[in-house]
Parts: structure tokens; sequence; C-alpha cells
């Protein structure tokens, strides 16, 4: 009943500017149904193109287009000497959005940063636990638990952050979907009225657009959010037209049904490329493929085995045959759009008889292993299990014998992990704040080569972690880029990876759309997009 | 009549019971669990896995979570989604008027064709229109259902231009769902046109999931009329002098339609099936979609609830054609 007022109100908001003759609709065809629309429970890029990028800001933002952190609802901050206090300056005059039970009496302020981040980190909060069983994964996984010792306000328009560490990516980490401000006078409300609940199903933020209705698997609308604080929209109303499958999101593109779609199937790039109707942006995705080696397994615990191995594998076979040619090759664990990139790192080259040489001089002869190939596909990796197959034909020319292997995903994640794990597995990783240390010390430190780390390769080198410490600790961005360099020096010589690919990302859209830009982070983002009559 | 209708109530409860325990048992058997699914290649820490594990009750032995499961069904309680973390009977009402919209449009579809196409087939046994609609039958009933949409939208919607590519309704009609009924929420709206938009986004859809039933009713009308016909009395009320038209629609059709609306009445086990994959590809916002994203999220409360309400479904409507049998013909219901 309460959706249905919601909803109520929303048509004759909707029916005012449907009627009106110059309001524009953007149509989006995306990919998957939102999770909900509170971001700091959840992961899914697809929910966070329904509920952060619209609805919500944060203290810093991503500048449009790239990873560069700029000022969001905090309009400028303070760092201490020692890079464990951040002082942020807030915006002020910035308004919430309001619907049919809630309209804001006050601007933003500190009280919504705090409770923002404490509903987050404090179990005890009143809203920790708002809908039973709710977790904040993102807030944990960027650990932000360990990092973060106090959150205070010093004024209504002044909030003080205090780590217990210094942590270079915390800017970065603040702009993240899970870091959004929401309105603690909101919550009251809703606490009030025992609907706690409907801070996950009618979203109210600051964000360029209003939240206005959602049917579930189906439709989501919003409307422009006149009252923005920054640029306001081009357009009038936002609509996300939920369809899951690639090929009809591509019929209604071209039938007119939708202005933009995400995620074409491979196949399908030539002929979008081809239509006249339609346009096609493409990106280098912040991302990467990789076959992680158990390097505490002998003889993958031989860093020139590993190398071997390496020199085997013809790469760019792989990225014309499974990527189709839409992927760079990789020679470094992060994408070459990523800053400290060490493009003077020269790849392995593909020599079969170097590779057997090495591995005779090794004592290496008649070595069998496993390559497990993941059941299902990823932005990183369209199609594991070809991927294996090459590679296991190129192995068998240097003498190793290779059986493939797979489990349904959710236990190929859990026995990938398992230490001692026999073979070499296929995976890969996008980025979530185009920081190298979420790449590096996420995949490749000796931190995370435990149980319930993501280093699949259990590569620990004391240095290259040391180096990533040192990064961790170093505000300076030049000082930083030499550490991250250098760790890829070390990546490269000790091999713990066979690097694949960075794929290309992908977004077609009609030809009268201007002014789409974008995401290094994958993100869609639609308040600088405009219709051409 | 009462009593038979008490009777067959009174079966339901064990069919029920053990449904309970398969649905339970089924979503479990499936490796994988929800926790990594939701950590992806992040990871989770073996602390952080088995503190969300508890959270979420799984820690606890099998028989106990079931327990725990039928306690709450008894109490009318669902459970929530892991996903949305809304309750599933929420989710399921909402979502099950779209599919209930879609298979009545199929299942009429199915009926009105295929039962007329079995009989002239039976009448005209061995013509070239027996053989033709009985190939065709056979063709559509191994259909592969997401091939066969994605064909018709390509050819209809892409090529043609006829028919939407996919939805409920064109975007630019918007109303509250009254019924969740599309084609009776677009007429009460007063819209202009929403009608004929919900009409036109129906029609590929419902072909689509009509099709192996039509084939399957054909063929089950065309071989009861082959049956019946051969029978005494349907020879008798020949050798009476009766015109064809009456033989065949009161004496050879109404015992003919037994197996029939049996078939029909299990077609809609075929229809869920189907509407997994044709939802998929419409984009339809119905209950098969629904659960074949809880599946592949390994959410467990919406898998096992949602194949419960399923189930329960599929029950009365068997148990509704058990009646209609009663309807058609008296003897079974003395019985």
């Amino acid at each position: 009943m309460k959706l249905l007022s919601h909803s109520l109100l929303a048509v004759s908001a909707l029916a005012i500017s449907a009627f009106a003759a110059e309001a524009k609709t953007f149509v989006y065809c995306s990919e998957a149904s939102p999770e909900g629309f509170d971001p700091a429970p959840y992961t899914a890029g697809g929910t966070f193109d329904a509920s952060a990028h619209p609805v919500y800001n944060r203290l810093t933002e991503f500048k449009k287009g790239t990873t560069e952190v700029e000022p969001g609802l905090a309009e400028s901050w303070e760092v201490s000497e020692d890079g464990t206090e951040y002082t942020f300056k807030l915006r002020q005059g910035v308004k919430f959005h309001s619907n049919d039970s809630f309209t804001p009496t006050r601007d933003f302020n500190a009280d919504d940063v705090i409770f923002s981040f404490q509903r987050q980190g404090q179990a005890d909060h009143p809203w920790h636990q708002y809908i039973p069983g709710v977790s904040y994964e993102y807030y944990t996984s960027m650990s932000m638990p360990e990092l973060v010792k106090s959150i205070e306000k010093i004024d209504d328009y002044t909030v003080k952050i205090t780590l217990n560490s210094p942590e270079a990516p915390f800017l970065a980490n603040i702009a993240m979907p899970f870091a959004s401000i929401v309105s603690k006078e909101y919550a009251d409300t809703l606490e009030a009225a025992g609907t706690m609940e409907d801070l996950n199903n009618a979203p109210i933020g600051t964000g360029p657009f209003k939240f206005v209705a959602y049917q579930k698997d189906a439709v989501i609308r919003y409307q422009k959010n006149a009252d923005y604080w920054g640029t306001a929209p081009l357009i009038d109303d936002l609509v996300f037209a939920i369809t899951p499958d690639a090929a009809v999101r591509l019929q209604k593109l071209k039938a007119g049904e939708c202005h933009l779609m995400p995620y074409p199937a491979p196949a399908d790039i030539e002929a979008i490329r081809a239509d006249g109707n339609l346009k096609l942006d493409e990106q280098a995705g912040l991302n990467v493929g990789y076959l992680a080696y158990n390097t505490t397994v002998a003889p993958f615990d031989n860093p020139k085995v590993r190398k071997a191995l390496n020199m085997a594998i013809n790469k760019q076979a792989i990225v014309d045959a499974v990527f189709q040619g839409a992927a760079e090759p990789a020679k470094n664990p992060i994408p070459p759009t990523m800053w400290s990139y060490n493009d003077a790192i020269a790849d392995d080259p593909y020599d079969p008889e170097a590779a057997k040489a090495m591995l005779a001089e090794e004592g290496v002869s008649d070595l069998a292993m496993q390559i497990w190939a993941m059941p299902v596909q990823r932005p990183y990796m369209p199609n594991a299990r070809r991927t294996a197959e090459l590679m296991q034909e190129d192995l068998s020319k240097v003498g190793v014998n290779v059986e493939i292997i797979s489990y349904e995903w959710g236990e190929y994640l859990a026995k990938s992990m398992e230490s001692g794990r026999e073979g070499a597995v296929i995976l890969g990783w996008t980025g979530d704040n185009g920081d190298p240390d979420n790449f590096l010390q996420v995949l490749l430190s000796c931190d995370s080569a435990g149980e319930g780390g993501a280093n699949r390769a259990f590569w620990c080198n004391e240095e290259f972690s040391q180096l990533l410490k040192d990064a961790k600790v170093t505000a300076d961005p030049a000082e930083r880029t030499a550490l991250y360099e250098q760790a890829q020096v070390i990546f490269k010589d000790q091999a713990p990876w066979y690097t694949i690919a960075h794929s290309t990302q992908y977004v077609p859209m009609a030809a009268n759309v201007s002014g789409f830009v974008m995401s290094p982070l994958g993100d869609f983002t639609f308040e600088t997009v405009d219709i051409a009559e | 009549m009462v009593r038979f209708i008490l009777s067959k109530l009174l079966f339901l409860i064990p069919t029920f019971l053990g449904i309970t325990i398969i649905a339970f048992g089924l979503v479990r058997i499936l490796p994988g669990d929800p926790v990594l699914l939701m950590a992806g290649e992040r990871g989770v820490t073996p602390e952080r896995h088995a503190e969300l594990t508890a959270q979420l009750g799984y820690d606890k032995s099998l028989p106990m979570q079931y327990l725990d499961f039928l306690g709450r069904l008894l109490q009318g309680d669902f459970g929530n989604s892991l996903v949305t973390k809304k309750p599933v009977l929420d989710e399921f009402l909402a979502l099950f008027p779209a599919t209930l919209e879609l298979g009545l449009c199929a299942i009429i579809i199915a009926t009105l064709i295929g039962v007329p196409v079995g009989v002239l087939a039976a009448i005209k046994r061995g013509s070239w229109f027996d053989q033709i609609s009985m190939t065709t039958a056979l063709v559509g009933f191994s259909m592969p259902i997401f091939w066969w949409g994605l064909l018709l939208i390509i050819f209809f919607s892409g090529m043609l231009g006829w028919t939407p590519v996919s939805g409920r309704i064109s975007l630019m009609y918007y109303f509250p769902n009254a019924t969740g009924f599309m084609l009776i929420d677009s007429l009460l709206s007063g819209q202009e046109g929403a009608f004929g938009s919900a009409v036109s986004h129906l029609i590929l859809p419902s072909i689509v999931l009509a099709t192996i039933p039509l084939a399957v009713i054909a063929r089950q009308t065309r071989s009861a009329m082959l049956e019946v016909m051969g029978e005494d009395y349907v020879r008798t009320a020949r050798a009476k002098g009766m015109p064809q038209r009456r033989v065949i629609g009161v004496h050879a059709l109404r015992n003919a339609m037994i197996p029939v609306v049996t078939t029909i009445g299990l077609q809609i086990g075929v229809l869920m099936a189907g509407a997994i994959l044709t939802e998929t590809i419409f984009s339809w916002p119905g209950i098969g979609k629904w659960m074949i994203d809880s599946i592949s999220r390994r959410d467990y409360p919406v898998v096992q609830s949602g194949l419960l309400l399923i189930a329960a479904l599929v029950m009365m409507v068997n148990l509704l054609v058990d009646l209609t049998y009663g309807l058609i013909n008296p003897r079974i219901r003395v019985k």
C-alpha cells in the first residue's frame, strides 16, 4: 500500500512533466535489477548505477571520465602532517530530495556525514541492522573498520575523520558508492514512522536525479533534481528499462526503445559500428584477466619455471580468439589507464623453444598441471574455457600436459583460495577506485595471501609487499608512482601470474545521444547526457 | 461433491509437506553458498564468512534449518530475500500477476488453436492437413525457446517493426499497479493508447510461451478424438443418422475432452518452465526470471519459498482440473 501511494504521487509528478511539451526522457536499457537503493550494503555495479550515481553524492567524487578525486559534498579538505587526520569543509546550501513522506527542513550538514559512516561502522548503531541481515561488505572490504579511528563534528559544516594509520588511497575510498551520504533527517523520520526499510526502497539523496518509482525487474524512474548543487542534468526524466539479455538490449536500442545500453555481446560490435543510427564509445577497461600459479607448490615455486610457462603461451592468439581483438595484451598486473603503470617493462616474449630449454634447465620434464577455467563470463574474461584450451594447446608444445578443471562459480571462488591448491587459476579483477593499491595490495600482497584474501597465487614477496606498504603511507603522488613502478618490475621478474589481457569496454548508444562520458570504473551516469531533437 | 472436494484437499497435505522437503533440499544440494557469491573475486575471511553465515542462520544443522523453515511457514512467514532483504511473499505477489497474465494468454492461445487443429486433424486423418499440422506440432514441441524468442524479436520487432522488442508496456505510459495485470491496469488508467500498447507487448511472449503447450494440446486432442470416434456410441450415433457436426461436437468431443483437459492442466508446469526463459528474453518482470536470478545467487529463502508457492499453485490448478472432470463426466464425481 505504501509503495502504491509513493507511486501515485509520482504519477502526478510525472504526468506534469510528460505533458509539458519539451520534456526529455532518456531511456537506459540497464542489465540487472538493483538489489536495493541504499548503496552501502551492496557490491554490484548495476545496483550503484541505480542508486549511488543518480540519487546520491559523496564527500569526494571521481571527476567524470577519470579516476581523479575532486570535491563533492566536501568543498575542500586538509590532511594533517602525519596523514591520519582529514578535516573536511562541507558544501553549504545543498538540498536533499523530497518525496511524499518526507520534505527536508534543513540543508545537508555534518550530521548527515557522521550518520552515513557510523551506521556502517558501529555494530550498536540503531541503523546498523535496520533491515535484519544487512551487512556492509564494501565498508568492511575496504578495511574501513580497522582504518577509521573516529569521526567528529567540529561544527555544522566541518567534519574530522581520524585514521589509525596513514592511508594514501583514503580520499579515493570515500568517493566510492558505499560512502554515499544519506539524510539523517530522513532516517529519523522513517524511524519515527516505523518504516526504516524505506531507506532502501525510497531513497532520498542530494544527487542529480530524484528517485520516482521502481517496478521490480521492469522499470526504474527518476526525475531531474532541479535544485541540484552541481550542474543540473540536461534531461528531464531518466528511465531504466531493465533488460537482462544482451541481444535483446541491442534490438531495443535499434528499435528506438532505449537510448543507450551497457555490455554488448563481443560478436555484435562490428554490426553496431556499421549501423548508421547507432554510435559506439569505447575505452580500455580498468581491469585485468590473469592466470595465477600456486607459487607455494613445486615446481611452480620456482620463478624460472613460471617464466618459462609464460613464454610458452601465445597471448595475441588469446586476445584475437577469445576477446575478438577487444582487449590489450597485458604485461603488468595493473591496466595501462591507471597511473603508475610501468610502460618501460617488456613483456615476456612468446618463444616456445626458449621456454622448453628453460624448463629443461630447471630439471622439469613431463610436467602435468591443471588450469582452472571459471564457469562464468566476466568483464575481464569473456570465455575462460576457451582461454584454457588455447593455453593447453600451447603448453602441450613445450611438453606440459594440461588438464582443464572447472567448478560452479561459488565453489570456484572458494576452492581457488584453498592453500595447497593444485593448478593455476584463471581469474581477474575490475578496479574499485582507480588506485593501484586496489589491485596490487588486494591481489598480490603477503597480507592477502592467507585464507580469505584474494591473492590466488599465494605469492608473498617481502620486497614487493614492503613497496606497497611504503606507497600506502606516502602522500606525494610522484613518490607513490615510483614505488608502484618498482613493484611492477619485481612482479614481472617473479612472474606469479601469467597476465592475459585488459579488456575493452564498449557502450553503444543512439546516434542522437550526446554528452555521455564513459567511466574507467565502469559506472553509468547520465547527468551530462542530452538527446538531440 | 463436497466429499469429493474434501478428499482431494486432504490429499494435498502430505503432498505439500513433500514439496517443502524438496524445495528446501534442492537449493542446498547445489554447490556454492550465498556468502561466497556475494563476496565474488574479492574473497571473504573465514571469520567474516562464519559471522555472515551465522547471521543468516545457515550455521545450524540442516534438519534444524528445515524445522525453522517449516515453523515459520506455518506462521505464514516465507522468509526474506538475502539479496533485496524484502519478504519473499511480497516479491512473489508483486511479480506473479505478470506471469499469470502471460501464462493465461499463452494457454488461451494454445487451447483455442490446439483443440480445433487436433479435432480437424482427427476427422481428416491422413490428409495433408493432418500431416502438416502434426509435423508442425512436433517441431513446435522441440523448439528451443530462447532461440525461438530471439528469432521472433529480430524478425517482427527488428526487421518489420510490428511489435515492441520487450517489456510490458511502452515507457511513455505510467500509472500505478492497481491489479498487477497490465491489460486491466492500462484500461483503468484511462490513458489513450495504453491498452493497445499492453496488448502489443503481450503478443510475442505469449506466442513463444504458447508454442510447446499448443503442440502438446493439438497432438493430444487428435489422438483422444481418434480413440473416441472408434467407440460404439459414436457409431450408433452415426447409424441413427445424426448429422456429422452433432456427432463430433456432442458425442465425440465431450468424451475426448477428459484427457485433453488433463493435458491442459499439466501444461501449467510446462508453462512455468517456459516462463523462466520467455521472461528472461522479453524482460518480462515475472516469477520465472525472479527464480532464475535467485538460483544463480543462491538466494535460499527465495528459491525454497518461491518453489513452494509455485508448487502450491500447480497443485491448485490440478485440483481445479480434477473438479472440471466432475463437470464434464458426472460418473467421476460419483466414484
